[in-house]
C-alpha cells in the first residue's frame, strides 16, 4: 500500500512538472495580457500554432532551439494580429479572443498536416532527479525519471519571479499596472494605453508560443491535432484563479499539471477502470476552482483590487 | 481664445488674465464652454483662435505634456489616481522622469520628506481606492504640487465631498496662493465657493464672457443673472438657494401621522458582495419630503435599488402604509410606488427605445395600451406619449427619436412624466437635478414639492446639500448603510449635517487594511 501511494505521488510529481509548463507560460503571459487591461482568450490557438512551428521548424532545421524560437515568434505574431484588432473601434476583446483562437488552431492543422509523421529532435533535459537520487544515494528510476527537469520550467519559475518583482520595482511595471487599472488615468499621466496593451498582448503570445513549443518538442513530444486539447484556455481561468498574481499562476499551474497526470499515475499502478474519467481531472478543477473563487472571501476590501479594473470580466 | 466643433461654437472670443497667486473662480451652466476653455489651457485640443501667455510669454500648448513642462496642472471631477496602486506607487508613476528599477527605500524617504512640507497628508502605503474620497481629492492636489504644477485647474473639486473636506481643502489652497506658491483656476457653480476663497471670477453664457469682476465688488445675485441671462424665472431658485444656507425652506404642508414609507433595518450587498446597507432605518410620511444627505457611495445607490426592486435585499423590511412590499412590478402599481433612479438614462430607462415606448414602460402591457392578449396598441401609446410630452414640456426631436438623443433635463423630465403619471403615494429620487440647468432644475424640483403638497410621501436622496435643505421637511443623512442623523430641516444647521456626512470613520479600514498585510 506504501508503495503504491509512492508510486503514485512520485508520478504526480514527475507529471505536474511536465504537464504544468505549457500551463505556467501560457499562464504567465495571460496574466501580463490582463495585467495591461485586456483579455486575450486567442492563447489556445496561439498555443497550437507554437506547437506546429516548433515542430515544423526542429524537423525542417534539425535544431530544437530554432524550433522553440520559431514558436516564440509565431506566438508574437499572433499576439500582436490580436492586439492591433483590438484598438479598432468598437471591437470586444474577448470576441476577437475568440477568433483568433479558432484562427490559429485552423492555421497550425492547415500547415501542420506534412509533420505528424516525422520525427523532430527534442529539447535537452536536466538530469536533475538522477544527481539528486545519485547523491542522496537512492535506487530509484522513478524517481530520477520524474525529477528530470526541463530549462523551459525552470525558466516559467524564474520569469514569475521576475514578473511579480518588476510589476512592483519597476517603472515599466507601474506604468502596466496603472494603464490595467485604469485606462482614464492612464491617458491622463500621458502613457499611450494602446502601446503598453500592445507590447504586453505581444510578450503573452510569445510566452504562449514556447508553451507550443513545450508539448511539441518535450511533452508529449510529438506534433498531432490533439495536443492541447483546451490547455491554452484553461491556463486563461487559471490566471482568474491565481488572482494575477505571477507566483501563484506558478502554483495553480503546478496544481493543473498534477490534476492532468492523475490518469497516467493511476495507470503506473496498474488502475485501468475509468481512465478517461480521470483524465478529465483538470477540467473538473477548472470549473471547481472558479466556483470556489465566489466563495470563502476573506478580505474583500483588498481582493476587490486584486482584479485589474480595465478587465471587462471584473466587473 | 475660440473653439469649435463643427457648427457649434463651444467658446468665442473668451479673455481671462489670472495674476500670480490668485484664486480665480470660473462660473457657467453647463456647455456654457467651460470645459472647452481648461482644456485648451491644458492641452487636450487646440484652440480655433487666441493665444495663451504665461509669465507674460506667448506659450504653444500643443499636448498635455506640453502643459505639464509649463507648471499648469488640472484636478478632474473624476479622480486620476489609480485604485490599485498605493499613493506612493501613484506619485512615482505620474513622474515622466523616474528610473527603470525603483529604489523604493530612497524613493519614499523622498516623498515623505515632500510631504512633510505640505500643508495635509495622506495615508501613503495603501491602494488610494481604500481611501475617502476628501483623501483622493488631497492626493490629487499632492501629486501635482510633487510635479511642479504652480498653476491648477479644479474642475468641480467639491462635488464629491462633505462640506468639512470641501473648507479644509479649499482652505489649504487659498493658504497656498496666498503665501504666492501657486496659482489656482476653479470651475463651480456654487455661489458660496466664489465668495468664500475666490479673489477674482469670470462668468461663461454660450461660450462667451458674460461677467467677470473682483468678488468683493459684485454680489452673487448679479452672477446669477449673468450665469442664466436676464430670464427672472430662472434667477429665482437661485435666490432661493442662497437663503437655503440660513432655512427658510418653504412651510412644510401638514404630513400625516402614518408612515407611507418604512424601511425596516434594511440589509443588502453592492455588487462586488460589500455590505452597502446595514441596519437602515427611515420613515416617511405621507405629505411628507424627506431630504437623505451623504456623500456619495456611503449606501444610497443599494437603497434606490432596493426600493425599485432592482437589488435583492439580505434583511430587513420595506413597508409601504404598513404592509410588506417586495418591490414588484404589480405591487409598485398597486401601492404607487415611483422611483427616479440617478442618471435616470442608464437606471430608469432603455436609452436605445424610443421615447413614446419609455414613457409607456409602466403601462404597455395593461389596458388601454394593450388589448386582452397583450397585443399593442400604438396609437394609445403615442397619444400618452403626446400628452405627457406637452404636459411636462419635453423638447425631444420627435416622439419616436430614441431617448438617449435628448439632453440630460429632457431624459429626467420623459423619466418623472413616466413615474408620475399614475396614481403616486410614494416617490423615491436620487439626484434629481445633477447636472441641469437652473430653469430645468426650478423646475423639477417644483414638482417634487407640488407631489408633496399633494399628500404624496417622498424620499428625496442628493448630494446637494442646499437642494436638501431647500426642498425638504425633515433631514436625514446616510453613512456607511445607515442613518447616523435625522431631525426636522428648521432645527438643523449646514455643519451638524457635514459632520454627521463625514461620521464614516475612514480610518479604520485603512488601519485594517494596513495591519493585514
Amino acid at each position: 500500500m506504501m508503495d503504491m501511494l509512492l508510486t503514485i505521488a512520485i508520478a504526480l510529481l514527475g507529471g505536474a512538472i511536465k504537464v504544468s509548463t505549457p500551463f505556467m507560460l501560457v499562464a504567465l503571459g495571460e496574466c501580463l495580457t490582463e495585467l495591461s487591461g485586456r483579455i486575450n482568450l486567442g492563447l489556445e490557438g496561439t498555443l497550437v500554432l507554437g506547437a506546429m512551428t516548433a515542430y515544423g521548424a526542429a524537423v525542417v532545421t534539425g535544431s530544437p532551439w530554432m524550433g522553440l524560437l520559431a514558436a516564440g515568434a509565431a506566438g508574437m505574431v499572433l499576439g500582436v494580429t490580436h492586439a492591433l484588432l483590438c484598438q479598432l473601434p468598437r471591437v470586444n476583446d474577448v470576441a476577437i479572443g475568440i477568433a483568433m483562437m479558432l484562427f490559429g488552431t485552423a492555421l497550425a492543422f492547415y500547415f501542420g498536416k506534412p509533420f505528424i509523421q516525422p520525427q523532430a529532435p527534442h529539447l535537452p533535459t536536466i538530469p536533475l532527479g538522477e544527481w539528486l537520487t545519485h547523491l542522496a544515494g537512492i535506487q530509484s528510476p522513478a524517481l530520477a525519471a520524474a525529477l528530470e527537469i526541463n530549462p523551459l520550467f525552470l525558466a516559467g519559475i524564474a520569469l514569475a519571479l521576475a514578473l511579480a518583482w518588476a510589476l512592483r520595482n519597476t517603472h515599466v511595471g507601474l506604468i502596466v499596472r496603472t494603464t490595467g487599472d485604469s485606462a482614464a488615468a492612464a491617458r491622463a499621466l500621458g502613457i499611450s494605453v494602446n502601446g503598453v496593451r500592445l507590447a504586453c498582448t505581444a510578450v503573452g503570445g510569445l510566452l504562449a508560443g514556447f508553451g507550443g513549443a513545450f508539448l511539441s518538442l518535450v511533452y508529449p513530444g510529438a506534433w498531432n491535432e490533439g495536443l492541447s486539447s483546451g490547455q491554452g484556455l484553461m491556463a486563461v481561468a487559471l490566471v482568474v484563479y491565481a488572482r494575477w498574481q505571477p507566483v501563484r499562476c506558478v502554483l495553480a499551474a503546478l496544481l493543473f499539471g498534477a490534476a492532468g497526470a492523475l490518469g497516467t499515475a493511476l495507470q503506473a499502478i496498474g488502475w485501468t477502470s475509468g481512465l478517461y474519467l480521470f483524465n478529465a481531472a483538470p477540467y473538473v478543477l477548472t470549473v471547481a476552482l472558479m466556483l470556489g473563487i465566489g466563495r470563502g472571501r476573506d478580505n474583500d476590501r483588498q481582493r476587490q483590487f486584486d482584479a485589474p479594473g480595465e478587465l471587462s470580466t471584473a466587473r | 481664445m475660440s473653439k469649435a466643433f463643427g457648427d457649434v461654437m463651444a467658446i468665442e472670443d473668451v479673455s481671462m488674465d489670472i495674476a500670480a497667486g490668485e484664486f480665480h473662480g470660473l462660473l457657467g451652466e453647463n456647455g456654457a464652454g467651460k470645459s472647452t476653455l481648461v482644456k485648451g489651457l491644458l492641452g487636450f485640443h487646440l484652440p480655433d483662435a487666441g493665444r495663451i501667455a504665461v509669465d507674460g510669454t506667448p506659450v504653444a500648448i500643443r499636448r498635455p505634456a506640453d502643459a505639464h513642462a509649463l507648471g499648469i496642472g488640472m484636478v478632474y471631477q473624476h479622480f486620476t489616481s489609480v485604485p490599485a496602486l498605493t499613493a506612493y506607487e501613484n506619485l512615482l508613476v505620474s513622474r515622466s522622469h523616474s528610473s527603470a528599477v525603483i529604489n523604493w527605500p530612497r524613493e519614499c524617504k523622498a516623498i515623505r520628506g515632500f510631504f512633510a512640507q505640505m500643508p495635509f497628508t495622506v495615508p501613503l502605503d495603501v491602494p488610494v481606492g481604500l481611501l475617502a474620497a476628501g483623501q483622493r481629492q488631497k492626493l490629487e492636489i499632492l501629486k501635482l504640487l510633487y510635479l511642479g504644477t504652480r498653476f491648477i485647474v479644479l474642475d468641480e473639486p467639491t462635488s464629491v465631498l462633505t462640506p468639512q473636506e470641501a473648507d479644509e481643502i479649499l482652505g489649504m489652497l487659498r493658504e497656498m496662493t496666498v503665501a504666492r506658491r501657486i496659482s489656482v483656476l476653479m470651475i463651480t457653480h456654487k455661489f458660496r465657493e466664489v465668495t468664500t476663497y475666490c479673489d477674482r471670477f469670470t462668468v461663461l453664457r454660450r461660450g462667451r464672457t458674460a461677467g467677470a469682476g473682483a468678488v468683493s465688488e459684485v454680489d452673487t445675485s448679479t452672477m446669477a443673472r449673468w450665469m442664466v441671462g436676464e430670464s427672472a424665472a430662472a434667477v429665482a431658485p437661485i435666490d432661493a438657494l442662497d437663503r437655503s444656507s440660513d432655512n427658510t425652506a418653504c412651510a412644510p404642508a401638514s404630513p400625516s401621522r402614518e408612515s407611507a414609507l418604512e424601511l425596516i433595518d434594511l440589509r443588502a450587498d453592492n455588487d462586488l458582495g460589500i455590505p452597502a446597507l446595514d441596519g437602515l432605518n427611515l420613515r416617511v410620511r405621507a405629505g411628507e419630503l424627506v431630504g437623505l444627505a451623504g456623500v456619495a457611495g456611503n449606501g444610497q445607490t443599494c437603497l434606490v435599488g432596493a426600493i425599485s426592486g432592482q437589488l435583492r435585499l439580505r434583511g430587513g423590511q420595506i413597508l409601504i402604509h404598513g404592509k410588506a412590499y417586495e418591490a414588484t412590478r404589480r405591487q409598485a402599481e398597486e401601492r404607487g410606488v415611483r422611483t427616479l433612479p440617478e442618471e435616470p438614462l442608464k437606471n430608469g430607462s432603455v436609452a436605445r427605445m424610443s421615447v413614446v415606448e419609455n414613457l409607456a414602460l409602466r403601462t404597455f402591457d395593461r389596458q388601454p395600451a394593450a388589448n386582452r392578449w397583450g397585443w399593442l396598441k400604438s396609437a394609445v401609446l403615442r397619444d400618452h406619449a403626446i400628452g405627457l410630452i406637452d404636459e411636462y414640456r419635453i423638447r425631444a426631436p420627435s416622439p419616436d427619436a430614441p431617448l438617449a438623443s435628448l439632453s440630460g433635463g429632457n431624459v429626467q423630465r420623459v423619466v418623472l412624466a413616466r413615474e408620475l403619471s399614475g396614481p403616486v403615494r410614494v416617490l423615491v429620487v436620487a439626484n434629481p437635478c445633477f447636472g441641469l440647468d437652473f430653469l430645468t432644475a426650478a423646475q423639477i424640483r417644483d414638482e417634487l414639492r407640488a407631489q408633496r403638497d399633494r399628500g404624496v410621501a417622498v424620499l428625496l436622496i442628493s448630494e446637494d446639500l442646499d437642494e436638501i435643505l431647500m426642498l425638504s421637511d425633515r433631514v436625514a443623512v446616510i453613512s456607511r448603510g445607515r442613518i447616523v442623523m435625522e431631525a426636522d430641516a428648521d432645527k438643523c444647521d449646514r455643519m451638524a449635517i457635514g459632520a454627521a456626512m463625514a461620521a464614516h470613520d475612514h480610518q479604520a479600514d485603512v488601519a485594517t487594511f494596513a495591519a493585514s498585510h
